[in-house]
C-alpha cells in the first residue's frame, strides 16, 4: 500500500485529525496526525486489514524549537510496507495519549523519548526514566538544556 | 480446636519471603553493566525489573554537536561486537539524503567485511552463551578462531574493534594483496570449528536440558515488542532485513534465512534462538564465498566520497540487518554539515525490553540463559 | 597383626609419633593442592589449545606456588554486616572436615594415620561436616548469593550422599568389612581382583561384574556432585551466583575453602581408589608390590581419577538446580538400589 493510500484512508476516517502527508524525496512518506488522536489512528494502522502495521520499529521525539515532535516509524511485516507517522506538540503541555498498549516494544520507546525530550505519554503503565538517573532533572535532547554543574555533589562534566 | 485443625493453621502460617536480588551492574552474567531486580520466590523467578543506564553516553545529544563524518566513531561505540553492521545503516542514510551512488566495488566490499564481522559477533553470542550455561571450553574455541577474523578486519581498517571504516559513499581504505585468500582461510577455520561446538555443546544433553523449553519466545508476543534479528527467528518468523527489504546488494546473493525450527524444544526458546545463530555464520560464510567471486577487483572506494557534507533538508529512517537484529538510524538533516536529531534504534535495547516478559516462571539460573540468548550489548542499550 | 603405620614401628606411640603422623598427610595435602592446581590451569589450557601459565618458572610450573603468594597477600575483608564469628570460623571448619577424612585413608600397606574399623563409616560423617561450614559460611556473609549458594550446596551434599553411600555399603557387603585397609589388603593378586571387577572370586563372579563396575560410575558421579565440580557446580555456579557461598570472601580464607575444595577431590578419588580401584594394590600382581611402591600406586590411581574429574570440570556444561536433584534422586538413587540388591543377592548365594 503506497503512502498516498494509506493517507486517504486514514483521511476518510478520521477527518481533520489527519494533517497532511509529505511525500518528497530523498525522505521517507510522512503522514502528520492530530496529537490527541495518535492512539486511535495507530490502532487502526494496526488492525486494518489492508494496513497490518504489526511492527513499530522505532519512536523518537523531536524539539521543534516551538514544539515538541513524535515520530513514529511503522512497517508491516506481512505486506511489507511502511509508513511515518508525525505529530507535534506543544512545549508547554507536552502530553500525548501513549501507544504502548498497541505495541508493547513502545514501552521503553516512550521511556526513552520522555527522559529525553519530555514528552509525557498518557496511559503507559510505568512513566519513569530509563537512561538517565531516575532523579535527573531536565530533559538533555531539548535544544535550550543547559547540563547541571552539580548532581548529588558530584561535579558533571561534559 | 482438633490437633489437625492447628496443624493447618501453622502451616498456612508458613509464608515464605520473596527475595528480591540484584543483578549487576557488577555480576559476571549480565554481560555489561546491565542491572536487573530480580524478585525471586525459592529459585523461580517472579518478576525482573531491569534498570538501564549505566552505560548512557549521551551519544544522540553528541550527534548534535558533530559533523556527519564525526559520527561515525561513535557508532561503533554503540554495538562494539559488531561495530561495521552498525555504521552500514547510517552511512546509507546519508547516501540516500545526499543522492550518491556508490561504486560497485565498494557494495561487494561492505557486504565482505558485514558478514565477516557478522560470524565475529555470533561467534561470541553463541560462546558466552555457552559460557552462561557453565561451558568454558567453546568459549575459548570462538575466540581463538574470531581473533582470524578480527586480523582481516585490522589489515583492512587499521583497529580491531572499532573500525571507523565506512564513509559516506565509498570506504576508508581499499583491499589489501591477499584480502581474498584471507577471507577464504577464515571461512574454513569458522566452519571447522562450528562442527566442533555442534557436538561439543550444542547437541551435548545437559546443554540441551537446559536451554531447550526455556524463555519460550512466541511470534506475537516477539513481533508486538518488535524483536528482531535471530530473536526473532528464533521463534519461527523468516524475517530478515537482507531479504524481505533487500538494501546494497544482498538481492543478488544466494542463501537462506535460518528460522527455529523446534529441533529440539520448542520453537522460541533458549536453544532455538542459539541454533539460528550457528546456521546464520554458515550462511555469512556462504555470502562471503559469493561475494568474492562477483567482487571487481578494480576501482577507487574513495571515488565517490564527498569532502564535505551538507545534507538538505530532509529526514530518513534507515535500518539494516545486524547480527542482533535491526539497526536503524532516523537522520534529521537541516542543511548544515550537523543532524538536527540522530536517533539510534538499537536493536539490543528493544531485544532486550522483551525480558520481563519472557523470564517470569523460570529458574534464576534460566533467567542467565534467556539474557544471554537475546544477546545484548550495553553499548547499544543505554547508547 | 602386623603394623599398619611405619610412624609406630619407628618411633613407637608417643607424642612425637602422633605430631608426625598428624602431619604427614598435611603436608601431603599442601604438596599435592599445589600439583592440583598446576594441573587445573595446564590440563584445562591443553583442552582449549591454550599453553596456560608459562611466566612463572620453566613452563609455568611455579604458578601455583604463585597463586598461594598473591591470596596470602590479599587484603582479608570480613563484611561489616555479618556474623563475624561464625564468618571467620567457617573456612576452619571445611578444611577441617577435609583434612579430617585423611585420618583414615590407607595410603600403603604401611601407612594409614588410624586404622580403625569404621574408617568407610567416619568418611562419610566427617565429610558431612563440611555441609556444616558452606552454610555457616554462606548464612553469615548476610548475602543473598552466599545464602542462596549455600543453600543449593547443602541440598546437593545430602543428595548426593546416598547414592554415594549405597555404592560403598555394596563394597563393604562384597568385602565384609569397614576397614579400608582391609578392603585394600582384600583386592591384592592383581587388576582382576579389584571391586570395580567384581573384587576376589572364582569365575562366578563374573555376575556382579556389570554391578560393580556401574557403582564405580556411580560413585565417580556423586562424588563429583559432592566436591561441587562441574558439572554439578551450582552452589558456587559462577553464571549466576557470582562465587555462591564464598561469595565474600577473599585473602586467606579463600584459601582456605580453595585448598578445602582441593582436598575434598583427593578424598573422593581416595576412598574411590581404595574401594574399586584396588588401593595400594598394584595391577600386576606381586610385581611392584610392596609397602613403597603401595603408597606409589595409591596416589597414582587417585591422581588418575582427580585429572578425570578436571578433564570433565573443561567439558561439560553445568546442570540446574532441578536437574541435579533429578538426576541424584530419580537416576543414581534407584540405579545404586537395584546394584545394592544385586550384589547383595549374588553374596547371599555365594
Amino acid at each position: 500500500m503506497l503512502a498516498t493510500e494509506i493517507f486517504q484512508r486514514l483521511s476518510s476516517e478520521f477527518g481533520e485529525k489527519v494533517l497532511g502527508l509529505f511525500d518528497q524525496q530523498p525522505s521517507d512518506p510522512a503522514i502528520s496526525i492530530a496529537p490527541e488522536a495518535i492512539f486511535d489512528i495507530c490502532h487502526t494502522l494496526r488492525d486494518d486489514e489492508e494496513m497490518q502495521f504489526d511492527y513499530l520499529m522505532s519512536l523518537s521525539g523531536l524539539d521543534l524549537g516551538e514544539k515538541l515532535g513524535m515520530v513514529y516509524h511503522l512497517c508491516s511485516m506481512q505486506l511489507g510496507h511502511r509508513i511515518v507517522i508525525k505529530a507535534e506538540v506543544d512545549k508547554a503541555n507536552p502530553i500525548v495519549p501513549s501507544v504502548e498498549r498497541l505495541w508493547r516494544t513502545a514501552d521503553w520507546h516512550e521511556r526513552e523519548t520522555y527522559d529525553l525530550v519530555g514528552i509525557h505519554f498518557e496511559g503507559h503503565h510505568n512513566m519513569i526514566r530509563i537512561l538517565c538517573p531516575y532523579d535527573w532533572e531536565g530533559h538533555p535532547l531539548r535544544k535550550d538544556y543547559q547540563v547541571p554543574e552539580m548532581y548529588h555533589g558530584m561535579k558533571v562534566t561534559y | 480446636m482438633s490437633e489437625k485443625k492447628r496443624l493447618d493453621l501453622e502451616y498456612s502460617q508458613l509464608d515464605s519471603d520473596r527475595m528480591r536480588i540484584n543483578v549487576g551492574p557488577q555480576h559476571p552474567s549480565t554481560h555489561g553493566v546491565l542491572r536487573l531486580e530480580v524478585e525471586v520466590d525459592g529459585e523461580i523467578v517472579t518478576e525482573v525489573v531491569p534498570h538501564l543506564g549505566y552505560l548512557h553516553r549521551s551519544f544522540e545529544k553528541h550527534c548534535e554537536s558533530m559533523t556527519y563524518q564525526q559520527i561515525i566513531p561513535y557508532i561503533d561505540r554503540m554495538d562494539y561486537i559488531s561495530a561495521m553492521n552498525s555504521e552500514w545503516p547510517y552511512v546509507m542514510a546519508l547516501e540516500k539524503m545526499l543522492d550518491i551512488k556508490v561504486p560497485e566495488k565498494v557494495e561487494y566490499l561492505r557486504v565482505i567485511v558485514a558478514e565477516l564481522n557478522r560470524i565475529a559477533n555470533h561467534q561470541i553470542a553463541v560462546a558466552t552463551f555457552g559460557l552462561d550455561a557453565g561451558a568454558f571450553t567453546p568459549f575459548l574455541f570462538y575466540f581463538r578462531d574470531r581473533e582470524f577474523i578480527i586480523w582481516i578486519l585490522e589489515k583492512l581498517s587499521g583497529a580491531r574493534l572499532l573500525y571507523n571504516y565506512f564513509r559516506v559513499g565509498g570506504m576508508a581504505a581499499d583491499i589489501y594483496n591477499g584480502f581474498r585468500e584471507d577471507c577464504l582461510s577464515v571461512i574454513e577455520k569458522v566452519r571447522k570449528t562450528n562442527a566442533e561446538v555442534m557436538d561439543l555443546l550444542i547437541y551435548n544433553r545437559i546443554f540441551i536440558q537446559r536451554t531447550a523449553n526455556v524463555g519460550i519466545l512466541t511470534p506475537d508476543v516477539a513481533i508486538n515488542y518488535a524483536c528482531s534479528g535471530p530473536v526473532l527467528r528464533g521463534s519461527g518468523v523468516a524475517y530478515d532485513l537482507r531479504r524481505n527489504e533487500p538494501y546494497s546488494i544482498y538481492d543478488r546473493f544466494d542463501f537462506d534465512i535460518p528460522v527455529g525450527k523446534g529441533e529440539v524444544g520448542v520453537v522460541g526458546d533458549c536453544w532455538n534462538r542459539n541454533m539460528v545463530r550457528m546456521h546464520e555464520m554458515e550462511q555469512s560464510c556462504r555470502i562471503i564465498e559469493q561475494a568474492l567471486e562477483q567482487m571487481p577487483m578494480e576501482g577507487d572506494v574513495k571515488a565517490n566520497v564527498p569532502r564535505r557534507i551538507k545534507v538538505p533538508k530532509s529526514e530518513v529512517y534507515m535500518r539494516a540487518e545486524n547480527p542482533k537484529g535491526e539497526v536503524g538510524f532516523y537522520v534529521v538533516g537541516n542543511g548544515t554539515d550537523k543532524p538536527e536529531r540522530l536517533k539510534a534504534r538499537g536493536a539490543s535495547f528493544v531485544n532486550l525490553s522483551v525480558i520481563p516478559e519472557i523470564s517470569k516462571g523460570y529458574m534464576f539460573a534460566d533467567l542467565i540463559l534467556i539474557l544471554g540468548s537475546i544477546d545484548i550489548v550495553l553499548g547499544e542499550v543505554d547508547r | 597383626m602386623e603394623s599398619t603405620n611405619f610412624v609406630w614401628d619407628l618411633m613407637g606411640r608417643n607424642l612425637g609419633g602422633v605430631l608426625i603422623v598428624i602431619s604427614l598427610p598435611l603436608f601431603f595435602v599442601l604438596l599435592y593442592a599445589l600439583i592440583a592446581i598446576l594441573a587445573e590451569l595446564k590440563i584445562s589450557a591443553w583442552i582449549q589449545e591454550r599453553l596456560g601459565p608459562m611466566r612463572t618458572g620453566p613452563w609455568g610450573i611455579l604458578q601455583p606456588v604463585a597463586e598461594v603468594i598473591k591470596l596470602l597477600q590479599k587484603e582479608d575483608i570480613t563484611p561489616d554486616q555479618s556474623s563475624k564469628l561464625l564468618y571467620n570460623l567457617a573456612p576452619f571448619i571445611i578444611f577441617t572436615g577435609a583434612y579430617a577424612a585423611f585420618a583414615v585413608i590407607p595410603f600403603s600397606e604401611a601407612f594409614v594415620p588410624a586404622d580403625i574399623n569404621l574408617g568407610l563409616f567416619y568418611v562419610f560423617a566427617i565429610g558431612s561436616i563440611s555441609a556444616m561450614g558452606i552454610v555457616m559460611g554462606g548464612w553469615a556473609s548476610n548475602n543473598k548469593y552466599s545464602l542462596m549458594g549455600a543453600m543449593r550446596s547443602v541440598s546437593q551434599l545430602i543428595s548426593y550422599e546416598i547414592p554415594a553411600a549405597m555404592a560403598i555399603l555394596s563394597v563393604v557387603v562384597l568385602a565384609s568389612s569397614m576397614n579400608m585397609q582391609e578392603i585394600s589388603r582384600a583386592q591384592g593378586g592383581g587388576f582382576w581382583n579389584w571391586y570395580i571387577f567384581g573384587g576376589p572370586g572364582t569365575w562366578t563372579k563374573i555376575w556382579v561384574v556389570p554391578f560393580t563396575f556401574g557403582l564405580t560410575i556411580i560413585y565417580f558421579i556423586a562424588s563429583l556432585a559432592e566436591t561441587n565440580r562441574v558439572p554439578f557446580d551450582i552452589p558456587e555456579g559462577e553464571s549466576e551466583l557470582v562465587a555462591g557461598f564464598h561469595t565474600e570472601y577473599s585473602g586467606m580464607k579463600f584459601a582456605m575453602f580453595f585448598f578445602a575444595e582441593y582436598a575434598n577431590m583427593f578424598v573422593v578419588a581416595a576412598v574411590l581408589t581404595t574401594i574399586f580401584l584396588g588401593g595400594w594394590n598394584s595391577p600386576f600382581g606381586d610385581f611392584m608390590q610392596g609397602p613403597w611402591w603401595g603408597s606409589f600406586w595409591f596416589i597414582l590411581k587417585s591422581f588418575v581419577v582427580v585429572l578425570f574429574q578436571i578433564w570433565i570440570r573443561w567439558t561439560l556444561p553445568r546442570f540446574r538446580v532441578d536437574q541435579l536433584m533429578y538426576v541424584g534422586w530419580k537416576v543414581l538413587l534407584p540405579l545404586s538400589f537395584v546394584c545394592f540388591m544385586a550384589i547383595s543377592l549374588f553374596v547371599m548365594l555365594k
